[in-house]
């Protein structure tokens, strides 16, 4: 953000009509995540757009300018859940792997159930 | 319901889904079982946002600014107070500030930082606000995204820039349009686009009606 910036450097800006908020429905749900927790008093309004900014700017220090702006919004909230106790980066992985599994488990057209993807010493204990 | 397992045809079972989704659904389904969340109240959140809120609101209030001078005045003064006269209110606890644009000076709004923006009275941000370029872009050549946005100011047209945070989130009341006269207050919230109440455009011309 200092001296002379290289206009010409700079990607255009993506343009759009007054359509849909979201581009994908994951980006729906990482965005009520966010604010639910917020009004469950889970951590302040603050804490969230620091943590949003500082992942944002992070991005932007590595020259990153593609990841998408809900892509950063989730890594955001996955780093500030943990700060706050809520769910720990290993919770978070392992139950990211058990859904990866149970998708893959699942028949074409049945709904996807989170047993399916449980190692077998913990289905059903 | 046991019996996928060691099936070596991959067409009959669901596709794998992506990273992304894979770890909001982790993230979702573990704050579920802490009963910090709930699909239920996540599902209404959403479509409050998807549906219900959106910039019509920000037109709402444009518009009255626009046919109620007293109300202009207490907006201005006082955005907070005057927007939730319409029961706008935000879910942050944000200040709002309105920003009125004159044939001297034309406000537009950025977050540079983040992607703050006014949720309860424009829904929420479009793509291109929350993109790299425009929060850069902004600060450093206003009046170059001004012209892509298909606005043309005039040399002597004052650009003010103003980075939102997340205490204060800025509304632009932009200019009436001419030859709006005798238009009633829905008609003109008809003709407040979001982009000129982020900054980006002006409001719609009124279509021409045979007198």
């Amino acid at each position: 953000m200092s001296g002379r910036p290289d206009l010409d450097a700079l990607p255009a800006i993506p343009r759009d009509a007054e359509g849909p908020v979201f581009a994908e429905p994951w980006e729906a749900q990482a965005f009520a995540l966010a604010v639910r927790l917020h009004e469950r008093g889970c951590f302040t309004w603050r804490e969230w757009t620091d943590a949003l900014a500082a992942e944002i700017g992070a991005a932007r220090q590595r020259g990153d300018t593609t990841t998408g702006y809900y892509a950063h919004w989730l890594a955001a909230l996955e780093k500030l859940v943990a700060a706050k106790g809520l769910a720990s980066a290993e919770d978070l992985r392992r139950r990211r792997d058990e859904w990866d599994r149970a998708v893959r488990a699942t028949p074409h057209g049945r709904p996807i159930e989170l047993a399916r993807g449980q190692e077998p010493g913990a289905r059903g204990a | 319901m046991s019996g996928g397992h060691g099936h070596d045809h991959d067409d009959e079972y669901t596709a794998p889904l992506g990273e992304t989704q894979l770890r909001v659904k982790a993230l979702e389904s573990l704050l579920t079982e802490k009963g910090l969340v709930d699909p239920q109240a996540l599902a209404a959140l959403i479509d409050l946002y998807e549906t219900r809120v959106g910039p019509r609101n920000g037109a709402r209030v444009v518009a009255r600014a626009w046919v109620d001078p007293a109300y202009r005045k207490r907006l201005l003064d006082n955005a907070s107070a005057a927007i939730a006269e319409f029961g706008f209110t935000g879910r942050q606890g944000e200040d709002m500030v309105v920003l009125e644009n004159t044939p001297r000076v034309h406000n537009m709004v950025v977050c540079t930082l983040c992607s703050c923006y006014p949720w309860p009275v424009l829904g929420l941000p479009p793509v291109w606000y929350k993109s790299p370029p425009y929060r850069s872009r902004a600060v450093l050549d206003p009046r170059g995204v001004l012209k892509e946005f298909g606005v043309a100011l005039a040399d002597d047209v004052e650009v003010r820039v103003w980075d939102s945070t997340a205490e204060v989130r800025y509304l632009v009341l932009p200019e009436r349009p001419p030859g709006t006269e005798g238009l009633h207050e829905d008609e003109l919230a008809a003709l407040v686009t979001r982009d000129s109440m982020i900054g980006v455009g002006r409001p719609k011309a009124p279509e021409r009606r045979p007198r």
